[in-house]
């Protein structure tokens, strides 16, 4: 894997020194030889080697580390609820993300190639690698707020949702009751259908707090003493409820403020035939209505609660969350290195297929993919190896609540470990899985490296 | 025809690939406006409100910073952590690295696989036997113990690296220093550190941003008046919501550093890392 950039090299040949002082001065070299190698030695041996066995004796052992119990830890790594999370989570982390970067990475390696600031791009998309996770943690964990005020992920989610869906302008409102509006199973409210064109309707509601008012209410008085066309119902909703007291319940007092932006609709048997928007002082007109009689409806979207986005962070979505800012992070590393092997391809089979007529399309499904396929194992493979240890991230990122589903085999290990649970058997037994689990790795490593020195 | 279709597929990738400049943009320059505001704005909405109510922001939440005591011993424990690890790991690993290229000692090849082996082991592994003899040693809690540890499991792929870019010098050259009778010492401070300076630039600082972004090691080795800028940090998330006008410039305060190496050293930060990436 390493050999995508480092070069892999000839076999050494040792400099014998030769001759009649040959033995002594052979030894000599020898000891020169181990003095340079000893301190890498040393340090691999005591931290790095003897861990690694340590580990394997411990995760055989319970957590005090007095009896033996075999596999014991192993099994209970599949019975504990909390690891077994740990296990799945860490399972759709390696074929999600090292699948989602090197398609992402593919893409734009290709496209990349076809505008002049490549180079600045691939800069840019390249320069999370150099972002610490704490900080990328940091960055996503303030993206993925769940207020909308404070989030720009569902700041952008609710601004998209409230242009298509409108956004309801009384949440809280409610009528009171027998003041002619009857409240409906789906939220809305209507009168009695007994209004005829010609007809004016006051429509008190409740349960706005003077600060929710809109800064363009105007007093509902003045509008509700207007008369109706023959073709048409006038009327006003407004705030049956004077801040302070005073005022008739059902009546629009003098200081009663208009509530503008409502939906009105004027229905009969059943079905809208005119619909309109209260104005700033609440009146609204329903006009080019026949003979006969109406009942009006304020329809539910006026008192739908307002949308708060997505709950990125909750229980089902954080370990795609996570992904997600993972994603940030690395695509410039996948989309570099495939560039690089893009690079390398034989440009005359390229030219060749265009010339043939091929469209782009075809070049890149039935060309480019299949020669890249080397390199593109290369990144996939990397990227499994590093998810699996994916620790930071998830550690950061997901809030105290919902840490245990978002644990993975890292946050899990330290956690059961360090992190309270201080079971130091099943710690070395997880530490143990994860060391198993880039054994593959390991096994590839090895053999590439003894075949470049045949 | 086929000219204005592709110059108007040209345009669509270029639409494309702009929107994706902004969406990878978006992260940073949110955290750096964010870092920018106080805790009272912070409240009310979120960093893009700059842009409709500008006059926001301002460098208090820096300058408070660095009148913290603990942000500021911790970043610069973050760079007693960083520089001396990259200093050994170059050294020792260079001095391995010729070894394994071109000096004679029994077992040479199966030690040199078994460091190959090593390139994959994860950290977690040594976690709690180090912690352990790290205990009895007293350097739990040392910045001498993070580094130690660090060194350590940066040796694989440092000798590994290091090996292979020596091997391919060229033998007559070790000949002839050999022939004019230097000793091995000179030839490696005099030819060999030289030779391999590219390589060596390369490991140094994908070395030093691994350290100086790593947060794992330093989390269970230092302790509260060893602890680098991360775990600093890190301790102080748990209150995330009201602790954004410190988080957001602490974080850009760790990033800038890397960051700038980066852009710095742009080649070989993306050879190190592209290198590197096998650990």
């Amino acid at each position: 894997m390493t050999a995508t950039l480092v070069k892999e090299a000839s076999p050494p040949a040792p400099v014998h020194p030769d001759g009649a002082r040959g033995r002594r001065l052979r030894r000599r070299g020898r000891v020169i030889a181990l003095l340079f190698v000893f301190p890498a030695l040393l340090l691999l041996g005591a931290l790095v080697v003897y861990p690694v066995l340590f580990s394997v004796g411990r995760s055989l052992f319970d957590a005090s580390g007095n009896e033996f119990v075999g596999a014991e830890n192993y099994a209970e790594m599949f019975r504990d609820p909390t690891t077994l999370t740990a296990v799945r989570n860490t399972a759709i982390w390696v074929v999600v993300a090292p699948t989602l970067l090197t398609g992402l990475g593919l893409i734009l390696a290709v496209l990349v190639e076809k505008v002049r600031w490549a180079t600045a791009f691939k800069l840019l998309l390249f320069m999370p690698m150099a972002v610490s996770f704490l900080a990328a943690g940091i960055i996503f964990r303030l993206a993925y707020d769940e207020d909308p005020d404070k989030g720009v992920l569902n700041a952008a989610v609710v601004s998209v949702h409230d242009a298509f869906e409108g956004t309801s302008a009384y949440p809280t409102a409610r009528a009171r009751d027998g003041e002619g509006l009857t409240k409906q199973a789906d939220g809305s409210y209507v009168t009695g259908a007994d209004l005829s064109p010609g007809g004016t309707a006051a429509l008190g509601l409740v349960g706005v707090a003077p600060k929710d008012l809109p800064g363009d209410a105007r007093p509902a008085a003045a509008a509700a003493a207007g008369k109706a066309n023959s073709d048409e119902v006038r009327g006003v909703v407004y705030l049956d409820f004077i801040p302070g007291g005073g005022g008739k319940p059902g009546v629009v007092d003098r200081e009663e403020s208009g509530l503008p932006g409502v939906t009105v609709e004027a229905v009969r048997d059943g079905k809208t035939v005119a619909g309109t928007t209260t104005a700033a002082d609440g009146s609204f007109r329903l006009t080019g209505l026949d003979g006969g009689s109406y009942a009006i409806k304020l329809p539910s979207s006026n008192f739908a609660a307002p949308y708060d986005g997505i709950s990125w962070l909750g229980p089902a979505l954080v370990t795609p969350a996570i992904i997600g800012a993972y994603l940030w992070i690395w695509t410039g590393f996948a989309m570099v290195l495939i560039g690089a092997g893009l690079a390398a391809l034989p440009r005359d089979a390229l030219e060749a297929a265009r010339m043939d007529g091929a469209n782009e399309w075809q070049i890149f499904r039935r060309i480019t993919v299949p020669l890249l396929a080397p390199v593109l194992t290369v990144v996939f493979v990397t990227l499994v190896i590093n998810v699996m240890k994916v620790f930071d991230l998830v550690y950061i990122i997901a809030p105290g609540p919902v840490q245990e589903d978002a644990t993975v085999l890292a946050t899990q290990m330290w956690l059961v470990s360090f992190g309270g649970g201080n079971n130091q058997g099943l710690g070395s037994a997880l530490g143990v899985l994860l060391l198993l689990l880039v054994i593959p790795a390991m096994v590839f490593n090895v053999r590439r490296f003894r075949r470049s020195q045949r | 025809m086929n000219a204005i279709r592709r110059g108007l597929g040209n345009t669509v990738v270029q639409a494309f690939l702009v929107v994706i400049g902004l969406v990878w943009m978006t992260p940073l320059a949110g955290l750096f406006l964010s870092s920018l505001r106080s805790a009272e704005d912070t409240a009310e909405g979120g960093w893009w409100t700059v842009f409709t109510s500008p006059g926001q922001l301002s460098f208090d939440n820096y300058s408070a910073l660095l009148e913290n005591s603990g942000i500021t011993q911790a970043f610069w424990n973050t760079v007693l952590i960083s520089v001396p690890t990259t200093v050994l790991v170059v050294v020792v690993a260079a001095l391995a690295g010729y070894a394994f290229a071109w000096l004679d000692f029994p077992g040479r090849e199966p030690v040199f696989l078994l460091v190959v082996a090593l390139l994959v082991v994860p950290v977690q592994i040594g976690l709690l036997p180090v912690a352990k003899l790290f205990g009895q040693l007293g350097l739990f809690g040392t910045i001498p113990g993070v580094v130690l540890f660090h060194v350590a499991y940066g040796l694989p792929f440092a000798v590994f690296l290091l090996r292979n870019y020596f091997a391919e010098m060229p033998k007559e050259m070790l000949e002839a220093a050999r022939m004019d009778g230097g000793s091995e010492w000179r030839i490696f401070t005099r030819l060999v550190l030289p030779v391999g300076r590219p390589a060596i630039a390369s490991l140094a600082i994908f070395q030093f941003l691994w350290v100086w972004n790593d947060m794992l090691v330093a989390l269970l080795f230092a302790d509260s008046s060893s602890q680098p800028l991360t775990v600093q940090l890190q301790s102080q998330i748990r209150q995330f919501g009201s602790n954004i006008d410190v988080l957001a410039p602490g974080a850009f305060l760790s990033l800038v550093v890397p960051v700038v190496v980066f852009f710095a050293f742009q080649r070989h930060f993306v050879q190190g890392v592209m290198a590197g990436s096998v650990k």
